[in-house]
């Protein structure tokens, strides 16, 4: 009890005097904020991506490509595939009895961003009749739905923000046919909302291309996804690989993600290498503009654990003040900033989504800046607490 | 020069402050040459590429592919030293997870077109007696273990061959260098004529001309000229320069500029701080000691200029450790293998260290004005 006693009469007179050392603390929360402010800013790219990607899929819908495709776009399945994947198992039929899946095709479009006309590969998904049962949280917000046979499409809801030239009514030329817009839909704020969609009989039509390039199934339930694999894998004359649609949204994404996340990583951590330094000149400095009143305090009879704490304490809060400062500029200049961006592999065109400084990012930070905090102010608290009283009681 | 002394034990002062406050500037400046490197690095390798060449692809789209009968068109040009193309093959290397830019075009016409790449001409000459002949770059077939002489297995998951297969056989035929067109040149091509037959679909479809030119200054006229060409045909053309294309594939990855200038802009702007912080309280530690020099002669502008001085001295030393560092990362084989043959650009040294003095001046004018105001009486008080 006396410790804590100590502890806190120490650390209250530490910052009472705070006001005196105004400037050199301010060292400390503004290099401390910028550093929290950078990592987080990042960090909400990939965290933002990651979010998109994890909306995007629902545990009990498969994707069915050609054995070995690096994505939906690579992969090209012929139309005896195409039946023999019908007759998979596990498969959720409808009132009719007829498999709920949709055989869709490919193909990429070049757009131009309305913030810079940057030219940008954006996906036109065709899809089969059944789209709109496979995907239930696909809405139609604005205009109305493309009808089979004709060259429409719709476009989603991000892809209309970010790039030109995709208001209803507006026309798409792409080799072989002019695309008219005729609705925008949304998807739940996943990755399909930066593509475009059509009728895949038509695109394959158009494209006079013979085949599919993937099934997309909705599943009886999560757990029928083994059998439906097993039974796909087992038919010696289909050659595909199936997997979970949220799976391969977030294989697809990986490479981004990963990238991002080393930029954070490897700059917050040089900026926290630098932060650190500078908290440690800070409280140094503290440490030596006090060396009377330390030293004194210890002849009084403080205790070396008492001089540790309170140094250590000042240091912490001020790197609490910096990070909390930090996190809050990342928050308010870059949360619900939409960017753009390869999906990654190609198998996703520019992928656009928000920036999300989530309050997990936020928490990150300030735990990241207390650490520096406490680095820095480690060594100073530990010289504190090792000061020769006789010594420093002499004017320095 | 005769003041360095003087200067440089003001700075050693009180050591460990000064050890601290030059590891940050050595840190931020780290972290400037690293992120600037690598912009400027981005751009110059942009602006290297050949401003002779121009790309021709379809206008809705490089995968949309063009005729064959377009080559000799675009070949009568004027102004057209030669023309190569290129239809994209993409295939992987035993597993989709191992991708390969595999490319089909005329040899002969390609290595025209890139008079860069280093290759021996009887390897040209295999490619024209091998239907099945590939010449792969150099760095790849190291990775692979290839040798001139080899049969690989490629596969696709495009294009199907007549025989009903994804994979495709290849006999190496050669090796080249790209090391002169730096990072970026596909590494892996096969006979046109081979995959033209061979392929069950697509026939005669190019994804790219490659136009080598005569004179660049035409670059503009022959662009336009070729997109009229076109203009009315079943596919309508794009063309555009070397650099103009990998200017916008960069741009679709991220606005790499704006986010290393804005980073680079946080921390020098907390570093302006710290540095002007030290500064400050270096000079108020030495009132007196400056008063006694004013008492000796020293004239206020002096004493001005010692502690501007001592504050360049810091930043610019520091500075210079901070981008040394950094052009030593940028040689490391890690990055080395990433970016080609890279080094830091000398631009982005000479940036740092007009930085560094802007943050030296601004950091130390303020404590270098508060010791030409001094008054000697009062300072010598200690007042």
């Amino acid at each position: 009890m006396k410790m804590f006693r100590q502890i806190g009469a120490v650390t209250a007179m530490n910052f009472r005097s705070l006001p005196q050392r105004l400037s050199t603390s301010l060292v400390i929360v503004i290099g401390i904020a910028g550093v929290v402010a950078v990592l987080v800013s990042v960090l909400a790219m990939s965290t933002g991506l990651i979010r998109t990607m994890e909306n995007t899929g629902r545990d009990d819908r498969a994707i069915v490509m050609r054995n070995g495709s690096v994505a939906e776009t690579s992969s090209a399945l012929d139309r005896n595939s195409a039946r023999l994947i019908v007759d998979g198992a596990g498969i959720k039929r409808d009132a009719k009895g007829e498999p709920i899946l949709t055989a869709e095709t490919f193909r990429i479009l070049m757009l131009h961003k309305k913030a810079d006309d940057t030219e940008v590969s954006a996906i036109l998904r065709g899809v089969g009749p059944k789209v709109l049962e496979v995907r239930p949280e696909l809405k139609i917000v604005a205009g109305r739905m493309f009808q089979p046979a004709v060259a429409e499409v719709i476009v989603g809801k991000s892809a209309n923000a970010q790039f030109k030239g995709l208001n209803i009514g507006d026309v798409v030329s792409s080799r072989g046919a002019n695309w008219t817009v005729v609705g925008v839909f949304e998807t739940g704020g996943d990755a399909h909302e930066s593509s475009l969609m059509s009728d895949a009989e038509t695109l394959n039509s158009i494209d006079q291309r013979g085949a599919f390039q993937s099934v997309t199934a909705l599943l009886e339930s999560p757990t029928a996804f083994q059998t439906f694999k097993d039974s796909l894998s087992a038919n010696p004359a289909l050659a595909v690989d199936v997997v979970r649609e949220r799976e391969y949204y977030r294989q697809q994404s990986k490479t981004m993600t990963t990238i991002i996340s080393v930029i954070a990583y490897v700059v917050g951590g040089i900026m926290a290498v630098g932060a650190v330094f500078a908290a440690l000149n800070t409280m140094y400095s503290a440490v030596s503009a006090r060396l009377q009143e330390i030293a004194t305090l210890r002849a009084l009879g403080f205790g070396s654990t008492a001089m540790v704490m309170s140094v250590l304490a000042e240091a912490l809060v001020l790197a609490l003040i910096g990070g909390v400062i930090g996190a809050l500029l990342a928050w308010a200049f870059f949360n619900g900033n939409t960017v753009s961006t390869l999906g990654g592999g190609g198998g996703l065109g520019q992928l656009v989504f928000e920036l999300s400084v989530s309050p997990q990012l936020m928490m990150f930070g300030v735990v990241w800046a207390c650490i520096i905090g406490l680095i820095g102010g480690l060594f100073p608290a530990l010289r504190a607490a090792r000061l020769p009283v006789a010594m420093a009681l002499r004017a320095v | 020069m005769k003041y360095f002394g003087l200067v440089w034990a003001g700075l050693w002062r009180k050591k460990t402050r000064t050890v601290f406050t030059m590891i940050s500037i050595v840190i931020a400046f780290l972290l400037f040459g690293l992120l600037q490197g690598i912009n400027q690095g981005f751009s110059s390798a942009l602006s290297r590429l050949d401003v002779d060449r121009l790309y021709v692809s379809a206008r809705t789209g490089m995968t949309d592919g063009m005729p064959i009968s377009y080559l000799s068109r675009i070949r009568n040009v004027p102004g057209v030293r030669a023309v190569s193309m290129w239809a994209y093959f993409g295939g992987y290397y035993r597993e989709a997870r191992n991708p390969i830019p595999a490319f089909a075009t005329d040899a002969v016409e390609l290595m025209k077109v890139y008079k860069e790449i280093k290759i021996r001409p009887e390897y040209i000459e295999a490619m024209a007696k091998t239907r099945t002949g590939v010449l792969v770059s150099g760095p790849l077939a190291a990775t692979h273990g290839w040798k001139v002489g080899d049969r690989v297995p490629i596969g696709t998951s495009i294009w199907t061959n007549k025989a009903g297969s994804n994979t495709w056989e290849f006999d190496i035929v050669g090796t080249f260098d790209a090391g002169a067109y730096g990072a970026g040149f596909p590494s892996f091509y096969l006979n046109y004529s081979y995959f033209d037959e061979a392929r069950q679909f697509g026939a005669g479809e190019i994804h790219y001309y490659i136009v080598s030119l005569q004179d660049p200054k035409q670059a503009q006229r022959i662009s336009r000229e070729i997109d009229d060409m076109f203009a009315n045909s079943s596919v309508e053309t794009r063309t555009q320069t070397e650099s103009a294309l990998a200017q916008s594939q960069l741009k679709q990855f991220a606005d790499i500029n704006f986010i290393a200038n804005a980073i680079v802009g946080a921390v020098l702007f907390t570093l302006l701080f710290l540095t002007a912080n030290t500064m400050m309280q270096s000079v108020r530690e030495r009132t007196s000691e400056l008063a006694v020099l004013k008492t000796l002669g020293y004239s206020d502008t002096k004493v001005l200029i010692l502690v501007l001085t001592e504050s360049l001295l810091l930043c610019m030393f520091a500075a210079a450790l901070g981008i040394a560092l950094a052009a030593l990362v940028f040689e490391s084989p890690a990055l080395q293998k990433l970016f080609g043959e890279f080094s830091m650009p000398l631009f982005v040294a000479a940036m740092g260290a007009g930085i560094a003095v802007l943050v030296a001046f601004i950091s130390g004018f303020p404590p270098a004005w508060r010791a030409r105001q001094l008054n000697i009486v009062d300072a010598l008080a200690g007042r």
